[in-house]
């Protein structure tokens, strides 16, 4: 891979960063979806920098790992993520949902390098991935593809549609990582709608399913290296996440699921996230 | 009289005339297309033999992928093959696809800006007994609305084979409208196309109405407009095959000429040819325009012809709305 695998240590140390970062990022825009995206940091930094093969200066890089954003909501996430990984200038991730930014509210393929799908629409980045896992399977391609999905999204049809397929096609270069963090717009997932038990569900349609922490960096690491050596099957690793994670009054509350904070609650925000709740006294 | 530049079927007023369905000749010509291109892949939603996409599966089963009834997955599925470089065309009946997975499309094929072929068959009234749910008479107006995609409805048999290879050359959504019967085919392989572009398959002297059709009325215009021309009343046909994007300039060159058009579709009144018409008309000079399409209703269940007639689909509509806009005509 071009860039460097980094430590766990230093992995941790990146993501309360990409957190602030998002923080700061959806105080600018005035709008936007915290809790999910903070909850997500941990997936997407180990993906960025420990798992996925890519360089941010080729961006056609045949064999590169593909990353499929399915719940493009959390893309505040996925841009700062992508910035401090070298696809563009830091500052930028400051126009996010400006007029004439490349950082779209969703993310749009078109506008921006290193964004492989266009998402937002809740359901279909699960099938884009099937396609592009077919079409690596028609080339002899070796590489990965990862897709996120977040669990409301599970309600949508088209979501198991996609489900149905990949197992018929035993699909084992795919590795989709759910976001379970037991929250969506209206309320808690159980509530709204439920999804449980999501393990045997998805065993039923033939997939290998990994359970883990999705805030523990080396968890999920480790998940998606299994992921790659199981063959004949598609993976789907159930990351149970903490929405707002970083955040006390943020962390569980669904409420936040689709609203950015005002400047006080993004410097208490900041706060939390730079002492690790007070646990460290220096900011 | 018929373009002798065209080299159209002579047969074609005649109760003999050769009938085939569209939907064969995309079939036919997928097959030469998989074999020109091997990024050619293929996908249904259970519904290979009768989109005609069967013979494709046969010839490059390791290309071909049936999906099961489930048309969002086609669409976001092929989304991703063409993200990858693959050139997907994926069939359905058009209520389905593009109707059910309207979203789908919308997001990650035209925004996403992927090059997915949609393969729309049973399309309009032609669909016939199996009623007016397998009707589609909306989807012209679901796809024409939508950025970066294009859309070609062929005439004939000959034309929808034509526009399948060449919507395959083309790096963009398409959507290809198909339908069921066996209609008459008047192109001949000699017939030259090219996309994007409206063909005069009827010309006179000095035409007095601009008769703009696609896909299946282009021949009831014909018929209409043979008859009218021993009337007296000289007319002249243009395919308009290729909705989006619209030949604007020729289009415009005819209508000054002849100050009147009527637009003929198979589809709903709202949103289709004669919508785009009635748009560069009012955008450029004020001529009359008169409608034959499905006005805002449903069809039923019937034989073809029977539906055509009843929905006023026909060739004593199309010449009554060409005296129509001849006499409105200041």
């Amino acid at each position: 891979m071009s860039n460097k695998k980094l430590k766990i240590e230093e992995l941790e140390k990146l993501a309360i960063e990409i957190r602030e970062e998002i923080i700061k990022m959806l105080l600018e825009a005035k709008s936007g979806h915290s809790a999910g995206s903070l909850g997500v940091v941990d997936i997407l930094v180990a993906l960025y920098f420990n798992i996925l093969n890519y360089d941010p200066k080729n961006l056609n890089l045949e064999d590169r790992d593909r990353f499929v954003l399915s719940n493009g909501h959390i893309v505040p996430a996925l841009y700062a993520v992508l910035a401090y990984a070298g696809f563009f200038d830091k500052k930028e991730l400051y126009s996010l949902r400006k007029l004439n930014s490349r950082l779209q509210g969703h993310p749009h393929r078109g506008s921006l390098a290193g964004i492989e799908v266009t998402s937002g629409p809740l359901g279909c980045g699960l099938s884009q991935a099937i396609g592009m896992a077919l079409a690596a399977k028609l080339d002899s391609k070796k590489y990965q593809i990862y897709c996120l999905t977040s669990d409301g999204e599970n309600q949508e049809g088209n979501f198991w549609e996609a489900m149905m397929f990949a197992g018929k096609h035993k699909l084992d270069n795919l590795t989709m990582i759910v976001d379970r963090n037991n929250i969506q717009i209206d309320g808690f997932t159980e509530e709204v709608m439920p999804l449980e038990p999501l393990k045997e569900k998805y065993e039923a349609f033939n997939w290998q399913v990994l359970e883990i922490d999705g805030n523990n960096i080396s968890q999920v690491i480790e998940a998606c290296n299994t992921s790659r050596a199981i063959y004949e099957k598609p993976v789907a690793i159930i990351a149970h996440t903490i929405p707002g994670k970083g955040v006390s009054f943020m962390e569980f509350d669904y409420t936040w699921h689709g609203k950015p904070p005002s400047p006080d609650e993004a410097q208490k925000a900041l706060k939390e996230l730079r002492t690790l709740k007070g646990q460290i006294e220096t900011e | 009289m018929l373009n002798p530049q065209l080299y159209l079927n002579q047969n074609i007023f005649e109760s003999s005339v050769e009938k085939q369905p569209t939907r064969d000749g995309f079939g036919k010509a997928l097959v030469k297309a998989g074999e020109e291109n091997k990024n050619i892949v293929a996908l249904t939603g259970d519904l290979k033999e009768s989109t005609r996409i069967e013979e494709f599966a046969n010839k490059f089963p390791e290309r071909f992928f049936e999906v099961g009834v489930a048309e969002q997955n086609l669409i976001t599925i092929s989304a991703g093959l063409a993200n990858s470089g693959k050139i997907p065309f994926a069939s359905s009946y058009a209520t389905f696809s593009p109707g059910r997975n309207w979203e789908q499309i919308r997001t990650t094929v035209c925004y996403n800006n992927t090059n997915v072929k949609i393969v729309g068959a049973h399309a309009g009234l032609l669909t016939g007994p199996d009623g007016a749910t397998h009707q589609a008479t909306e989807d012209l107006a679901l796809m024409l609305s939508l950025p970066n995609m294009k859309v070609v409805v062929p005439a004939d048999y000959y034309e929808a084979y034509q526009a399948t290879l060449e919507i395959a050359k083309i790096n963009s959504p398409c959507y290809l409208r198909l339908s069921r019967p066996k209609i008459p085919v008047i192109t001949t392989e000699k017939t030259p196309f090219e996309f994007g572009k409206i063909q005069t398959f009827w010309i006179s002297n000095n035409p007095q109405v601009t008769i703009i059709a696609t896909g299946s009325m282009v021949y009831y215009s014909l018929i209409a407009a043979k008859e009218l021309e021993k009337q007296g009343l000289e007319t002249e046909v243009i395919n308009c095959s290729t909705l989006k994007p619209l030949d604007k300039e020729e289009i415009l060159k005819h209508l000054k000429i002849t100050k009147a058009v009527v637009t003929v579709e198979e589809h709903q009144a709202h949103g289709g040819l004669s919508s785009l018409i009635a748009n560069l008309i009012t955008t450029n000079f004020l001529i009359p325009q008169e409608i034959v399409a499905i006005n805002d209703t449903f069809a039923e269940s019937g034989e073809p012809e029977e539906l055509l007639n009843k929905y006023g689909l026909n060739v004593p509509n199309i010449k009554k709305a060409v005296l129509k806009a001849r006499d409105r005509k200041v």
